[in-house]
């Protein structure tokens, strides 16, 4: 007996050997290092002191917290726009398409997602850029008397964010809405039930954990990206991650930069928390 | 004993696992550092194939290109502690100052250079303001300005770096959100920011007029530029029609667009001197003096001229660059736009943490 269980330990060991040194490596021990730099202050070329001043920076300069929380309040608008627009896919999806139809508007969904982000950004630029598509068709048409600029504005930004993550909104909730079964549904309407009430009561108290997973995924998504924001805001983009980036890359400021990494970690996951306690789900729940 | 058995062979596991990892690791951050190779961080057109190719021919060394610039030069040599490459290309301004602070470089020894092929002013200039505790850490390569592109066809009355604001061109301009433009648009206030570079009260007065400058003039820009293609694109399609730019990217677009030039400013084009300089770890320092000598002779620097678009401090290679580049360059810079020449002195420390804030601050202001 023993034998075998000492044999099933190093089983399990040697399968979870990726796992824990993916961790270690490339997880745990960079983050240590990163904390340990941001908490240090420069004092003369090649010297440094232990210090707060990085995090302090923060709070004491309007420029980052608001930066941030700007971040902060277009990530949660992407993430809502994303359901509203992602939830009636997802149930046509999973409920009402058939057959071939269905997995063919599921491909349709993902499709998008096989080629790069950067690809698909720089798609986005040629159809709202000045010179781009949209703007000729609408001069074409008659509707506009000279180019219109669409990109390089918040509502551009929106768009690539909420197109960006529609995938990992449709998913979970395609999956989620597929476990509901459909003599639910019937019963409800054969005892007189409304559209709304059936979906309120029924629905979506069903595909919670898919919602809240997806929007999970998605705000996490969008607080973190770089590229949509930085290339489709233009001068006014102003993204946290572009601070983080630019005190690492262009201003050689590391504790800065680690100080920024840390605070969008822990806000991020305040802000998921906050999100979790108000609709009164829990993290256990989503993974069912 | 069952025990100790099983213990014996999760420590031998993790006995294995550590050399795995380890193995893993060395094959993929040293593995191609062999001797026959020259890994080299540059900017783009600094290091053609063709030259490449006669290099290999010449010598039997490989040359490995990284495409860079500066901030993302001293990044990655810091990052790495100056390991990785074995020669790097940062402008002259910029080298001082990062071996003061991070020691990613190392001395250059002159005598395995042959001054011979070089400017001798360019030479002086930059070996002397690349100098840390008495030794010289760069060599000069390729220099350029920059200054103004303009579609002459619908914005020629730009003159300087402040015509960018003009009410008229709204929407229509581009320059990047970086040091350059702070200093270009300094002297073009009449102010100037190089004779306060030790003086950092005097600085951050200058840096704060700059500030509300560029923030007035946040209306009149499309989009800041970050890389050299990006504001070539949005010039080609006329979507800016005047820029802060690099000449070289004037005279390119000025081969496709006859009204669209480079031009050197009222105030003066900033000019800077990109070097060679030895990495602190570099491992191959004798590839590094032979492509230093090698892309020097006149022919050789000629053809990195026609490739980067700039003119190099290789000494006689004028004779043997393309005549239409010539001809850009006098049409941009008659001699009194050479003499007005604002180069770049070296950056000393604490002035880019000041101007990093600048920029962070405009890049957040409200566009009127």
């Amino acid at each position: 007996m023993e034998r075998v269980s000492a044999g099933t330990k190093l089983t399990v060991l040697v399968l979870f050997a990726p796992f824990i040194l993916w961790m270690l490596l490339l997880v745990i021990l960079p983050h240590i290092d990163l904390l340990t730099i941001s908490l240090r202050e420069r004092v003369a070329p090649r010297v440094y002191e232990f210090s707060f001043k990085n995090y302090m920076e923060f709070f004491v300069e309007p420029l980052y917290w608001r930066t941030f929380a700007r971040t902060a309040i277009m990530s949660i608008l992407a993430t809502v726009l994303t359901l509203i627009i992602g939830f009636p896919i997802s149930y046509y999806i999973a409920k009402i398409a058939r057959g071939r139809l269905k997995s063919s508007l599921f491909l349709l969904c993902m499709l998008p997602f096989w080629v790069s982000e950067l690809v698909r950004t720089f798609g986005w630029m040629i159809l709202l850029r000045e010179s781009g598509i949209i703007s000729g068709v609408l001069q074409w048409l008659g509707l506009a008397d000279g180019p219109v600029e669409m990109l390089y504005n918040d509502a551009a930004i929106m768009v690539g964010l909420v197109y960006t993550s529609m995938l990992f909104m449709v998913v979970p909730l395609v999956s989620t809405l597929d476990s509901l079964d459909d003599g639910l549904i019937e019963a409800a309407y054969d005892l007189g039930g409304s559209t709304i009430a059936i979906l309120r009561e029924i629905v979506i108290p069903h595909a919670m954990p898919g919602i809240v997973s997806g929007c999970i995924v998605v705000f996490m998504l969008t607080l973190g990206n770089y590229l949509t924001p930085t290339l489709l805001g233009g001068k006014d983009s102003l993204w946290f991650t572009e601070q983080i980036y630019n005190q690492f890359i262009t201003r050689f400021n590391w504790e800065q930069g680690s100080a920024f990494g840390f605070l969008l970690l822990l806000l991020s996951s305040a802000i998921i928390w906050t999100g979790l306690r108000l609709t009164r789900q829990r993290l256990q729940d989503t993974i069912k | 004993m069952f025990k100790y058995k099983q213990e014996g062979r999760i420590v031998m596991i993790k006995s294995t696992l550590k050399v795995l990892a380890g193995t893993a690791i060395v094959a993929l951050f040293a593995g191609n550092a062999q001797a026959d190779t020259l890994r080299l961080l540059t900017w783009g057109g600094y290091a053609p194939d063709e030259v490449i190719a006669l290099f290999k021919k010449e010598t039997g060394i490989d040359v490995k290109v990284t495409k860079s610039n500066n901030e993302d030069m001293i990044s990655k040599l810091r990052a790495t502690g100056g390991s990785g490459f074995d020669l790097a290309q940062p402008s002259q301004d910029r080298i001082a100052g990062a071996q003061r602070e991070y020691g990613i470089y190392k001395p250059l020894d002159l005598s395995k250079i042959n001054k011979a092929q070089f400017i001798d002013s360019m030479f002086k200039s930059t070996t002397s303001q690349s100098m840390v505790d008495g030794k010289v850490y760069g060599v000069p390569h390729v220099w350029g300005t920059s200054g103004l592109i303009v579609d002459k066809s619908k914005a020629g009355w730009v003159k300087d770096y402040t015509d960018l604001c003009d009410p008229k061109l709204k929407g229509k301009v581009s320059y990047r959100l970086k040091r350059p433009t702070l200093i270009g648009f300094a002297f073009a206030m009449g102010m100037d920011p190089f004779a306060a570079y030790n003086d950092k009260a005097k600085y951050a007065e200058i840096l704060s007029k700059v500030e509300k400058k560029l923030i007035s003039c946040k209306g009149n820009v499309k989009a800041y530029w970050s890389g050299g293609d990006q504001l070539l694109n949005l010039v080609r399609s006329g979507e800016v029609v005047a820029a802060m730019a690099w000449d070289t990217g004037g005279w390119k677009l000025n081969n496709e667009m006859k009204s669209v030039t480079f031009v050197a400013p009222k105030s003066g084009a900033l000019g800077w001197i990109d070097s060679f300089a030895l990495p602190a770890r570099g491992k191959n320092d004798e590839a590094a003096y032979k492509w230093i000598n090698f892309v020097m002779q006149p022919k050789i620097a000629a053809m990195i001229t026609k490739a980067a678009g700039n003119f190099t401090a290789s000494k006689g290679a004028d004779n043997y660059v393309d005549a239409r580049l010539k001809a850009q360059f006098q049409e941009s810079f008659p001699q009194e736009a050479i003499d007005n020449i604002k180069w770049y002195p070296p950056v000393p420390a604490g002035l880019e943490e000041m101007e990093g804030k600048v920029l962070d601050r405009i890049k957040a202001a409200k566009s009127n």
